[in-house]
């Protein structure tokens, strides 16, 4: 059923939208929705699980599609058993999400509780993410994602706000035994060795922490510890890749980041424009300078820019940095 | 503490990931705290998550050594008692 053949079966006052916002999205089947139940960081316990399996088996049918931002989707629900399902749903605290021009569930990966490249908790910071800003109104869909590390499973560089998780190796000289195994393993050959020592190249370090896990001697340790910001990813017709905007951020400043990055969005955006968008047109500039007074220290300046650790991170607007592509 | 004596050695170079860790967790688990292990596996995979999960399970590489062509030769003192 398409959304206007929706909308005049609807209850008197109820629109697509309100059902959007409600997580119940139209199927092409006539009077059949898809229920979205919530789960932030794809994370759900058993009895949850369980009562979806019951309720799809008792009002659906029997199938649930997990969607590609892990929700688990309800399918084939008839529009007038909603309230049936929401209240079963609820006996074990397990929420409906939202679809439609609002801030949506977050994504993240096991984070650093039990995944071994997780460097922060993503985990728990999805959950508060959600647990602050979930459904909030915005001029168009709004996708936050947090990943543990720069192998960013999540895809916090697609996302309109996305967090990356960074730390940064400090040496400690006399702990050091020379054998040179983190120089040998660095993925991005950012260590070499120097009179017996590693020396890092902070044009290439990812800061990816996969030094300090693997040196025997405990010589690379963890130094400032945070998340790379990223904003206005996205994916769609015309995919945009996230502005980078600062690195190392700490933990504690990730949700006043997240509140001014929003409150910027709703004071420049335009109706129908994501964030990414937003940003195109009215210049990163405008966004950094919001940020300054919060993240100064770790905001990124041109220079940091055009390291080859941040070029590899192709940006709109950098077309240098995006390979040509010639005859073929 | 471990002595210049090699109790056991594991050659991997021709096994791939995860086997290597594999067999080098399976050898450590039948040895005794404070023995000596060395591994000869090739540089690339091996090398990068060998010695990491050796060093998560608690064990210590004591010996990193290059022995060019693309392999190299730990040593690892079991760190686990097993009485």
């Amino acid at each position: 059923m398409d959304t206007d053949t929706l909308a005049e079966t609807l209850p008197a006052g109820l629109t697509p939208e309100d059902l959007k916002a409600g997580g119940i999205i139209p199927q092409r089947q006539n009077d059949k929705v898809v229920i979205r139940c919530m789960a932030p960081g794809g994370r759900i316990t058993a009895a949850r699980l369980h009562k979806i399996a019951e309720v799809a088996e008792k009002y659906g049918s029997g199938e649930v599609h997990l969607s590609v931002r892990m929700s688990p989707e309800i399918l084939y629900v008839s529009l007038q058993d909603y309230p049936l399902v929401k209240e079963e749903l609820a006996k074990v605290g397990q929420e409906i999400a939202s679809c439609g021009k609002r801030v949506r569930v977050p994504t993240a990966c096991g984070g650093c509780e039990y995944n071994p490249n997780g460097l922060v908790d993503t985990q728990g910071l999805a959950l508060e993410f959600n647990r602050r800003y979930f459904g909030q109104d915005h001029y168009h869909k709004f996708k936050t994602a947090f990943s543990g590390c720069p192998i960013d499973c999540t895809r916090a560089r697609e996302s309109d706000l996305g967090f990356q998780g960074q730390v940064e190796p400090e040496l400690v000289a006399e702990a050091c035994s020379g054998c040179e195994l983190c120089a040998e393993i660095c993925p991005e050959r950012a260590l070499t060795m120097v009179a017996g020592l590693p020396v890092r190249d902070v044009e290439r370090c990812l800061l990816c922490g996969d030094c300090l896990k693997i040196c025997p001697n405990d010589a690379l340790v963890a130094g400032r510890t945070g998340v790379a910001v990223y904003v206005g990813g996205k994916h769609g017709r015309h995919p945009h890749v996230a502005y980078p905007v600062a690195e190392l951020v700490p933990e504690g400043e990730i949700f006043p980041v997240a509140e001014a990055v929003m409150a910027w969005y709703r004071e420049n955006g335009r109706p129908g424009e994501r964030i990414g968008l937003t940003v195109d047109r009215v210049g990163i500039d405008r966004l950094r300078r919001v940020l300054k007074p919060l993240i100064g220290p770790h905001l990124l300046q041109q220079h940091h820019i055009r390291r080859q650790r941040w070029r590899s991170v192709f940006w709109a607007g950098a077309a240098d940095a995006f390979p040509h592509y010639g005859e073929v | 503490m471990a002595t210049g004596t090699i109790h056991e050695v594991l050659d991997i170079r021709q096994d791939t990931c995860p086997i290597t860790f594999v067999k080098t967790k399976l050898k450590l688990e039948q040895m005794q705290a404070g023995e000596v292990l060395e591994v000869l596996l090739t540089g690339g995979e091996p090398l990068q998550n060998v010695p990491r999960s050796v060093k998560a399970e608690g064990h210590r590489i004591f010996k990193v050594e290059n022995l060019g062509d693309n392999q190299y030769r730990l040593l690892i003192e079991c760190g686990i008692s097993r009485e």
